[in-house]
């Protein structure tokens, strides 16, 4: 267990900057979930903290020592690689072994920790065989027992799911989070699936071109997204984003259509008139008369529910998620619930936060 | 590949064709090996083997026409020459792609071109300096003279960086942070992971070896390093003086050990040709 800070991490590659500033602070044994675009700096980041690359500026502190300047080996972190990256001639003892022997663990110390890993991982019965004759789940775990095997201080992992299918990738989630739970190891985990944000991290951090833009358990992110950016990256399908004005005496938000949403936890400061973005999220949009009109464009039946995609008066796009319904008629009125409103400064894109 | 249910005879010929046209002329050196040398220099040469002179073989092995070693010790300098070198330009190779496919250095590009431009200076053409460098060192007529100066290979190298550069940055960053330093790595990971490659190369390297002529000649002039090579032709002398069939056994001998490395070999080879290892 070990704590992990990052300040003011930049790195750049010639003139492309690629992380602008990173301050980033982990508790012992918690686990903090990364997700941005691709290209926003997530895996750079991460192999700053393995020491697979050098830091442009910033410190890195593991456990309040700074490791910048350290080889990968020596910093007692450990990464799962999104294609594994296991030792193709070596089998799965070997593979899980090696880091172990490199470091001069006498042969029953590897040998217990090879195989107490192997029997949290079910990987029991596979020690002898090679990778190519593993499966992509059996490889997977694998590479995370190379990583356990180390019992390192922190654990990055880059995307470790993502080649996996959509079963085995439900299964192996709950397996991490198990273990990340039973070890309380510091892990790092970069992702870009929506489930695996919300439900794997003790914490969800959103980037966006190389800096963070809001840290916070990921039911507040959820909830109270700090920008029109994180608004817009949880949750899916996305978020309605619209333009809107602040109404009278900052009461209510004006959409463009005329449409008036009085705020329900109260008014929000500036002029009426002020520029707003108001979001919804596509589960707040009831199908009711008298609401916003919409011309449905396309239909996505998901079984349990069905997002129905269409444009309002105006051209732009809203997304609903209604309980699965026989047949969808080609407009449809949707009524925003209030208490469910999001609030944007027009301008900035950062959230207006009720008085 | 397209299957047809019947035999397609078309390519069938073709094949047999190109086969007759590798195996003939090694039947024919056969054939004559077992025959008398008179026979063969007027030119009534048949071309079944008369097995009734195998024992040709043996005493082309063991007995040594005046001023020349036996067979068998011109094979084991051949052989010897062929390891040397095969081991040698594969050592040198891999280290020399390692790095500059892992490391950045100054003037990595300027040493990898400068390592691409020697493929267009084999040992034939800078034979003259060479021989001059290796009398400098007093290496006429050693075996480090007649092995050393055909170790450098460009071709070897650059068919090492192409493997090289296939193996995903992934692997060489797990190893990084499993704690393996740079030999380590060559040794635990690159070298097996690249096996089918270096097998491959092997025996196109040993076959090169083997075949080596113009250097040993040059270098060489002292008959205990008479290669099998430079053996036969020191054999054929004055046109009516040549014991033909001698020659040809000699020569069968000269073409066995290439082959049994190919046979021996050829699995790795085919792999190492073809898929690359992963
Ligand atoms: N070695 C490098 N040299 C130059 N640019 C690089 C290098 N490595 C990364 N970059 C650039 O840095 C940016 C961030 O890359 P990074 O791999 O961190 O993105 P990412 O957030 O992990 O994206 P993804 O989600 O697609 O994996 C990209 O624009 C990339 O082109
Ligand atoms: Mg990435």
């Amino acid at each position: 267990m070990a704590t992990l800070q990052l300040e003011n991490l930049k790195k750049s590659f010639g003139t492309t900057h690629v992380l602008k500033g990173v301050d980033l602070s982990l508790a012992s044994g918690e686990m903090l979930v990364i997700v941005g675009a691709s290209g926003c700096g997530k895996s750079t980041l991460l192999r700053l903290v393995a020491g697979l690359e050098t830091p442009t500026s910033g410190q890195i502190m593991v456990d309040g020592r700074d490791v910048a300047q350290l080889d990968p080996a020596q910093r007692d972190i450990a990464m799962v690689f999104q294609n594994y990256a296991l030792y193709p001639h070596m089998t799965v003892f070997d593979n899980m072994a090696y880091g172990l022997r490199i470091r001069g663990l006498s042969r029953e110390d590897i040998g217990k920790r090879v195989q107490d890993a192997a029997n949290t991982l079910g990987l029991g019965a596979l020690l002898k065989r090679t990778p190519r004759q593993l499966s992509g789940g059996q490889r997977q775990r694998v590479a995370m027992g190379r990583a356990i095997v180390r019992e390192p201080k922190v654990f990055l992992f880059d995307e470790p799911l993502s080649n996996l299918d959509a079963a085995l990738r439900v299964q192996m989630r709950a397996e991490i989070r198990r273990l990340q739970r039973r070890m309380r190891v510091t892990s790092l985990y970069v992702t870009h699936d929506q489930v695996e944000a919300m439900t794997l991290g003790d914490r969800l951090l959103v980037m966006h071109l190389g800096k963070p833009v809001q840290l916070a358990t990921p039911m507040e992110v959820f909830e109270k997204p700090a920008n029109t950016y994180v608004a817009g990256f949880i949750g899916a399908p996305s978020m309605n984003l619209m333009p809107a004005k602040l109404g009278h005496g900052g009461a209510s938000a004006v959409l463009e259509d005329g449409h008036v949403i009085t705020f329900a936890d109260g008014r929000r400061p500036g002029q009426d008139g002020r520029k707003l973005t108001v979001g919804i999220r596509p589960e707040h949009l009831r199908p009711e008369p008298g609401g916003i009109e919409i011309f449905i464009d396309l239909v996505e039946p998901l079984g349990s529910e069905t997002v129905v995609i269409g444009r309002m008066k105006n051209g732009e796009l809203v997304s609903v998620k209604i309980p699965s319904a026989g047949s969808i008629p080609e407009t449809m009125s949707v009524v925003i619930a209030p208490e469910h409103l999001h609030v944007f400064d027009g301008e900035t894109g950062l959230r207006v936060e009720a008085v | 590949m397209i299957r047809t249910g019947k035999v397609d005879w078309v390519a069938h010929s073709i094949l047999l064709l190109g086969v007759a046209l590798f195996v003939l002329p090694v039947w024919l050196v056969f054939a004559g090996s077992t025959q008398d040398s008179a026979d063969i220099a007027r030119g009534d040469m048949s071309i079944v083997p008369n097995l009734s002179q195998l024992g040709i073989y043996s005493s082309v092995l063991t007995e040594a026409a005046p001023g020349a070693q036996p067979v068998w010790r011109m094979m084991m300098v051949s052989f010897g020459m062929a390891l040397v070198i095969a081991f040698g330009k594969i050592f040198i190779s891999i280290m020399s792609a390692y790095a500059v496919t892992f490391f950045r250095f100054p003037f990595k590009m300027l040493c990898f071109w400068t390592i691409f431009i020697t493929l267009m200076l084999p040992v034939e053409v800078r034979i003259v300096p060479t021989f001059k460098v290796m009398a400098g060192f007093n290496l006429i007529n050693t075996f480090t003279g007649l092995t050393v100066p055909l170790m450098a290979s460009a071709t070897a190298t650059l068919l090492f960086r192409q493997t090289f550069l296939a193996i995903p940055d992934e692997l060489v960053e797990a190893a990084r942070t499993d704690g393996a330093g740079p030999l380590r790595f060559l040794k635990d990971i690159l070298v097996p992971v690249s096996a089918a490659n270096l097998a491959a190369m092997f025996v196109i390297l040993f076959v090169y070896g083997w075949n080596q002529y113009m250097w040993p000649l040059l270098v060489a002039t002292d008959p205990r390093l008479d290669t099998i090579v430079i053996g036969i032709v020191k054999m054929i002398g004055h046109e009516a003086l040549t014991e033909w069939n001698r020659v040809m056994a000699t020569a069968v001998l000269a073409m066995l050990p290439p082959v049994v490395v190919v046979v021996l070999m050829q699995r790795w080879f085919v792999k190492g040709l073809t898929e690359g290892d992963k």
